[in-house]
C-alpha cells in the first residue's frame, strides 16, 4: 500500500511528509518529522501529553491522523519560544518549578497557551478545569497552576 | 581533609534553601529534552512484545516460524533466548532480588502468570510489521485456574502459581506448597501482657487495592548491541547502573560490556527501578544486528509493570485512659503479584514506627497471585500499613476522647525510642511535624455541613548507599558536577546548589549533569529518598577534595606551604603565619593558572553513605462528602514533613505536593479492577483515574527542618514519606464528616454511599 503525501505547516514552516493511513499525527511528528517534544503518555486521548494545536484548536495529536494535517497549521512545543526568547509561560514554568520530570510539560504549555489565547484573565478554577485533560503525576499541580496564573498576569501587562 | 570549608550549623547558607531555576529546565520547556522514547539510530528496528491473554496458563509450545518468515521481520525471541538463572535471593532481605524470578517476569517460561505477561518479542523494520508479526506467533496455552485476591490466594485449595513454593520464614517449614512466599514477624515486649493492661482496645480490618505509580512516560528504550558482545542502551530508568547490572545478568554478559546512557526520565516513583523492555530490546538487537527500540503502550504499562501491592490487614491497638499506648498488633497480607517480593517487610517495620509502644507484634505475609509483579512505589509498603494503623489510631483517640494530634504527640517516638526491628530511633523530627500541624491555622478553621477533618502521620526510613560524583574546575572558573544519579525531580539543581555553596561560588557558575555508566562510578538508583542525601555527600566530598587542591595551587603561586592557605568564600586565603600577606585569590584566578601549577583541577568521590535519617510527616485533610452521590471533595490539605533541610526549596515543596496528590488518588479513585477471567478491565487513564487539576485544592506545605547531623547540609530526604499518611488522613476526614469509617480503598462514591446508608457508625 502506498503512502500518503501530505503538505502542511509546522510551527510556521512549510513541511511535507509521507505517512501510512493509520499513522497518527503524534507518530508523524515524532517518527517522521523528528519533533519529539510532543510526548506520548497514553495514545488514547486520556493524558494530554501529546497536545498540539491544529489551526489554533487544541487537540490530542494521538487522536488525529497524520493525513488530517493536510493544508493545516500545526503548532507544537518546538515552536513556542521565539528563537532564544522563551514564551512567558515557559519562563514562568521554570521560575515556579512547575515541572519535575517534565514529560507532561510540553502538552501542558501548549494547552495553557490555548487557554490564555481565549481567556487572558482566568481564575484559578478556570485554569484547573481547562488543564483537567492534562495529567501530571509528579507535581500535584500547585506550581503549574501558579505558573499559568503568573504568566497570564504578566502577559496582560498588569 | 579541611572540615572548616563546610558550613556548620549557625553559619549562614547563601544558596542552600533558595529556589534557582534548574540547569536542565530550558530543554524541558522547549521540547528538546530527550526521554527514553526520543532516541533513534540509523537503521533502527521497532520492537514489539506478544503478551499473554490468560491470567494463568501453561505454555505448551510457541511457534514463531510464520512470524520469522514475514518480510521485514529481523528477529524473534522467546524465553529460550535468555539463559536460565540460579534460584537464590540476593541482597538484603528488604530489597532482595531473585534472578530466576526476574528472567521469568521479563519473558514467561513454563507458564504465563498474569494477563499481559510477555511471551515473545519481535523486531521489524516498521511498527506495523512488528505488530503484524505478533499476530503470526502461535502459542499453545493450557489455561489454568487463577487467583487474584490476596485472601483467596492464601486459602489451602487456591490455584498455585508455583507448584513447589514453600513459605519462607516459618520454622519448621510447612509440608505443603502454597502461594505464601514468606512470613515475617517482629516483636518487642509482651503482647498479651500489654493488651491485658489496656483500658481500651480497638481492632479493625482493612483492604487496599493495588495502585499503579502512574508515571506519564511509558517504559521505553533503544538498544544497540553488537555481535561482538558489547552494547549500549538509552533508557529512562531510576538507575542506569541497575539497568546495566540486571540487563547484563539476564543476557549473560559482562557488566563492563554494557553501556547505559541516562535518558531523561518521565516519572518513576519506584516503578522504574526494575527492568522490563531493556533486556528484550538488547536481545533483539544482538540477534538482528540492528538497533532496536521498544516503547510500551499505556495498556502494557498497566498490565505488565509493577503496581504496588493490594493488601488485607488487621490492626489492634491498646491504650490507657490517659492516652498512653501499651500494645499494638498488626497482621499485614500483601499481594506480591506473580512473583514474590511485595514491600510487606517495610510495611511491618514502618506501621508502628512513629510511636513509642512497649509491646508490639507485627506480622507480614508476602503472597503471590495472578497479577503483574509489584514494584516499588513511593515509600514502598509504608503507606499501606499506615492506612490501617493511622485509621485505628484515629478511632482510639475518639474512644478515649483525646484530640487525635495530641494523642499522637503524647506517644510520638524520639531519639532513643525502640523500634520493632531492633535498633532505637536515632533522630527526632516526628513530634515537630505534629506540632507544625497543631499550630497551623487550618487545624482550628471552622467546618461546614457534610464536611470533616482528619489527621494522620507516617514514617519512612530514607536511604543512603552508594553514590559517585565528579567535580571539575574549568579554565574559566566555572565548574562541572557530574553524578550517577538519574534526575527525576530536579536533583541536578540540588547538586549544583550544594557544589556552589561548598565551593563558595555562584550557582550559575556550576553546571550539573548526569553521567553515563562508563563515565562515573557506580551509583545506586534514584529511590528511597537517597539522592540529595547520598549523592549530595559525594558531591560535597568531591568539592572538598577540589578545595584542598585549589589551596595547594594557590600556595604554589604564592610560594607558601599548602598548610598556610585556607578556603573562604570562594577564595584561597593565606592563613596562620602568612595571614594577610596576599589578597584572597578567587577560584577563577586559581583556575586560570591551572596549567602552570600542575594541570587540570578535579576530583571524584565515591561513597557508601550511612547515617541516613528517617522522614516523618503529619497531614491534615478537610473533605466534603456529597450525601446524594457519595463523592468526596478534598477541600484543604496540609502536609508537614521533616526534610532535615531543604536544598532547593521549591523542588522539596513539589515533592510534598506531588506525594500528597498521589495519596489522594490512592484514597479515592485508583484501583485495579479485574473480571472473573482475571483480565484487567481498566488498563488506561480513562478508567484508572489519577487525580486531575480540577479535583484538587492547592496543597499547603510546611517544611519542618530538623537537620540530619550526618549530612553536610542536614539533608534527610524529601521524596517519599509525604504519601504515607495521606490515605488515612482522607479516611479519617470522611469518618469525621459522616460518622462512618471506611476500611476498604479506594473510598469511591459507591462505597461511601453504601457506608452512609449502612447505618454503621465509625
Ligand atoms: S498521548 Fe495523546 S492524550 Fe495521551
Ligand atoms: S512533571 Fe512529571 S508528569 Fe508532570
Amino acid at each position: 500500500m502506498s503512502k500518503h503525501h501530505v503538505t502542511t505547516t509546522l510551527n510556521g514552516n512549510a513541511v511535507e511528509f509521507l505517512c501510512d493511513t493509520q499513522q497518527t499525527l503524534l507518530e508523524v511528528l515524532r517518527d517522521e518529522l523528528h519533533h519529539t517534544g510532543t510526548k506520548e503518555g497514553c495514545g488514547t486521548g486520556d493524558c494530554g501529553a501529546c497536545s498540539v494545536t491544529v489551526d489554533g484548536r487544541l487537540v490530542c495529536s494521538c487522536l488525529v491522523l497524520g493525513v488530517e494535517a493536510q493544508g493545516k497549521s500545526i503548532q507544537t512545543i518546538e515552536g513556542m519560544a521565539q528563537g532564544t526568547s522563551l514564551h512567558p509561560l515557559q519562563r514562568k514554568f521554570l521560575e515556579h518549578a512547575a515541572l519535575q520530570c517534565g514529560v507532561c510539560t510540553p502538552g501542558i504549555l501548549i494547552a495553557a497557551r490555548a487557554l490564555l489565547a481565549r481567556n487572558p484573565d482566568p481564575s484559578e478554577e478556570e485554569v484547573r478545569f481547562w488543564l483537567a485533560g492534562n495529567l501530571c503525576r509528579c507535581t500535584g499541580y500547585n506550581k503549574i497552576i501558579e505558573a499559568v496564573l503568573d504568566a497570564a498576569h504578566e502577559m496582560r501587562g498588569s | 581533609m579541611d572540615a572548616k570549608v563546610i558550613k556548620q550549623e549557625g553559619q549562614t547558607l547563601k544558596i542552600v534553601g533558595t529556589s534557582p531555576v534548574r540547569p536542565d529546565g530550558t530543554p524541558k520547556v522547549t521540547g528538546l529534552a530527550r526521554y527514553g522514547a526520543d532516541f533513534a539510530l540509523p537503521g533502527m528496528l521497532w520492537g514489539a512484545i506478544l503478551r499473554s491473554p490468560h491470567a494463568h496458563a501453561r505454555i505448551r509450545a510457541i511457534d514463531t516460524s510464520k512470524a520469522r518468515a514475514l518480510p521485514g521481520v529481523k528477529a524473534v525471541i522467546t524465553a529460550e533466548d535468555f539463559p536460565e538463572q540460579k534460584f537464590e535471593f540476593v541482597g538484603p532481605e528488604r530489597v532482595a532480588v531473585n534472578f530466576w524470578h526476574m528472567t521469568r517476569n521479563v519473558m514467561a517460561r513454563e507458564k504465563v502468570l498474569y494477563e499481559g505477561h510477555a511471551v515473545a518479542a519481535v523486531a521489524a523494520t516498521s511498527k506495523a510489521i512488528a505488530e503484524e508479526a505478533l499476530r503470526l506467533i502461535e502459542v499453545d496455552y493450557e489455561p489454568l485456574p487463577h487467583v487474584i485476591d490476596v485472601d483467596a490466594a492464601m486459602q489451602p485449595d487456591a490455584p498455585l502459581l508455583f507448584e513447589d513454593m514453600i513459605t519462607r520464614g516459618i520454622d519448621p517449614p510447612p509440608g505443603k506448597p502454597s502461594n505464601i512466599a514468606k512470613r515475617i514477624e517482629f516483636n518487642i515486649g509482651d503482647l498479651d501482657a500489654g493488651f491485658a493492661a489496656a483500658d481500651e482496645i480497638v481492632e479493625m480490618s482493612f483492604k487496599t487495592a493495588p495502585v499503579h505509580q502512574g508515571y506519564i512516560e511509558p517504559h521505553a528504550c533503544l538498544a544497540r548491541f553488537d555481535s561482538n558482545g558489547q552494547g549500549e542502551l538509552w533508557s529512562a530508568s531510576q538507575g542506569h547502573f541497575v539497568v546495566r547490572a540486571f540487563t547484563a545478568r539476564l543476557l549473560n554478559m559482562n557488566i563492563g560490556d554494557v553501556l547505559v546512557h541516562p535518558a531523561e526520565i518521565g516519572g518513576g516513583f519506584g516503578g522504574k527501578t526494575v527492568i522490563y523492555v531493556e533486556p528484550l530490546a538488547a536481545a533483539l538487537s544482538r540477534k538482528s544486528g540492528h538497533p532496536v527500540k521498544i516503547m510500551m503502550s499505556r495498556e502494557d504499562v498497566f498490565k505488565a509493570t509493577g503496581p504496588t501491592s493490594g493488601s488485607s490487614m488487621t490492626v489492634r491497638i491498646g491504650v490507657k485512659k490517659d492516652g498512653t499506648l501499651v500494645a499494638a498488633d498488626g497482621v499485614f497480607k500483601f499481594q506480591a503479584g506473580a512473583f514474590p517480593g511485595s514491600p510487606v517487610m517495610n510495611a511491618t517495620m514502618c506501621g508502628f514506627a512513629p510511636y513509642d509502644i512497649p509491646n508490639v507484634r507485627s506480622v507480614g505475609y508476602d503472597v503471590v497471585s495472578n497479577r503483574p509483579k509489584s514494584a516499588a512505589y513511593r515509600a514502598p509498603g509504608s503507606p499501606i500499613s499506615a492506612f490501617a494503623v493511622e485509621s485505628v489510631m484515629d478511632a482510639v483517640a475518639a474512644r478515649i476522647g483525646m484530640d487525635p494530634l495530641k494523642f499522637r504527640l503524647l506517644n510520638a517516638c524520639k531519639t532513643g525510642t525502640p523500634t520493632v526491628w531492633g535498633p532505637k530511633h536515632a533522630h527526632d523530627g516526628y513530634a515537630e511535624t505534629i506540632k507544625a500541624v497543631l499550630a497551623h491555622p487550618a487545624y482550628a478553621a471552622p467546618l461546614g455541613k457534610n464536611q470533616g477533618r482528619g489527621v494522620a502521620s507516617g514514617f519512612w526510613f530514607n536511604n543512603g548507599g552508594e553514590s559517585s560524583a565528579t567535580v571539575h574546575v574549568n579554565e574559566d572558573g566555572t565548574v562541572v558536577v557530574a553524578t550517577g544519579s538519574m534526575d527525576i525531580g530536579g536533583s541536578r539543581a540540588s547538586m549544583a546548589i550544594m557544589a556552589a555553596e561548598t565551593l563558595g561560588i555562584e550557582y550559575d557558575d556550576v553546571r550539573a549533569i548526569v553521567a553515563d555508566t562508563a563515565s562515573i562510578g557506580y551509583t545506586h538508583v534514584t529511590g528511597g529518598s537517597r539522592v540529595t542525601f547520598a549523592t549530595g555527600i559525594a558531591v560535597v566530598e568531591a568539592c572538598k577534595k577540589v578545595i584542598v587542591e585549589l589551596c595547594a595551587r594557590a600556595a604554589m603561586i604564592w610560594k607558601l606551604e599548602p598548610g598556610e592557605v585556607v578556603w573562604e568564600n570562594g577564595c584561597a586565603k593565606p592563613a596562620g603565619a602568612a595571614a594577610g600577606k596576599f589578597e584572597p585569590m578567587p577560584l577563577k584566578a586559581v583556575a586560570a593558572k591551572r596549567a602552570l601549577t600542575g594541570g587540570p583541577i578535579g576530583a571524584e568521590a565515591s561513597v557508601n553513605a550511612g547515617g541516613a535519617a528517617p522522614g516523618f510527616a503529619t497531614e491534615l485533610c478537610d473533605v466534603e462528602v456529597d450525601p446524594e452521590t457519595g463523592s468526596v471533595k478534598i477541600l484543604r490539605f496540609v502536609v508537614a514533613q521533616d526534610v532535615g533541610r531543604a536544598i532547593h526549596r521549591s523542588y522539596v515543596e513539589g515533592q510534598l505536593e506531588g506525594g500528597v496528590v498521589q495519596g489522594i488518588g490512592w484514597a479515592l479513585n485508583e484501583a485495579y479492577i479485574y473480571d472473573d477471567a482475571g483480565h484487567l478491565l481498566n488498563a488506561g487513564f480513562l478508567d484508572y483515574r489519577i487525580p486531575v487539576a480540577s479535583d484538587l485544592p492547592m496543597i499547603e506545605t510546611v517544611l519542618v527542618e530538623v537537620p540530619n547531623p550526618n549530612h553536610p547540609y542536614g539533608v534527610k530526604g524529601a521524596g517519599e514519606v509525604n504519601i504515607v499518611p495521606a490515605m488515612a488522613a482522607v479516611a479519617n476526614a470522611i469518618n469525621n464528616a459522616i460518622s462512618r469509617r471506611l476500611t476498604d480503598l479506594p473510598m469511591s462514591p459507591p462505597k461511601v454511599l453504601a457506608a452512609i446508608h449502612s447505618g454503621r457508625k465509625g
